[in-house]
């Protein structure tokens, strides 16, 4: 069964209050390479190393399936000034 | 300045540069004889890199940014050293049990897991990856002019 969209959602939602998500499906819909942006409250305080681990946590099930998997976590504030660096 | 016109030239490659992984079917029990061999390899560098490939030739284009990463930095080769995962099998599953992380490529200083790809290049855009090679003393620090 492939990783969908929906699936990580569902795991991401789950695990973490969600300020904002973007899942971008790498694989040209094969569904086994996604990149995703996750901004979370929850994430305050924590060295990027532990909120990657905290993600790797909660989408255990589904990375073991996937092929490439690409993260990046911010905070609501640091997204802030990451979306006015970036346009 | 040199380090500038290589963020541009690995701003190129930012799509590719992440974690690879593969399913992992069977997971194996960490021995403790791999778990210290696993120990001893990561503290025998200041820097190493768990990769799929070698930096000459690397088997992933995660790995390859990791490499690329780096390469920017002109760490002494007596400091730096890098696994092929793909020639052993029992570190290939062994190292992600150790570091409890769930893809390759792994980069250790000083016998500390620093992270994937997606922490390397964010560590190195932000300038914290030289800071900490620097605190480490595997580059010399740049002085403040």
């Amino acid at each position: 069964m492939p990783v969908t969209v929906k699936d990580l959602e569902r795991a991401i939602r789950a695990a973490f209050p969600v300020s904002h998500l973007d899942i971008e499906d790498q694989s040209s819909g094969c569904g086994s390479s996604y990149a995703i942006l996750l901004v979370s409250e929850a994430f305050e305080g924590k060295s990027t190393l532990a909120r990657h681990r905290s993600i790797n946590q909660a989408l255990k099930q589904e990375i073991s399936q996937l092929h490439a998997f690409s993260q990046k976590s911010f905070t609501p504030a640091q997204y802030a000034a990451y979306q006015a660096k970036n346009g | 300045m040199f380090q500038s016109a290589l963020r541009t030239s690995l701003s190129l490659h930012r799509s590719t540069v992440s974690s690879c992984l593969r399913s992992q079917t069977f997971r194996r029990f960490l021995s403790q004889e791999s778990r210290a061999k696993i120990q001893s390899a990561v503290t025998e560098y200041p820097v190493v890199l768990f990769m799929k490939g070698n930096p000459e030739q690397p088997m992933c284009g995660f790995s390859r940014g990791v490499v690329k990463i780096l390469s920017a930095f002109d760490i002494p080769p007596e400091k730096f050293k890098t696994y092929n995962v793909l020639e052993d099998l029992e570190l290939r599953t062994g190292i992600k049990e150790f570091s409890e992380w769930p893809t390759i490529p792994q980069l250790y200083v000083n016998g500390e897991f620093v992270g994937g790809s997606d922490i390397a290049l964010s560590m190195f855009q932000s300038g914290e990856l030289e800071t900490l090679l620097e605190q480490h003393g595997v580059i010399p620090k740049v002085s403040e002019s």
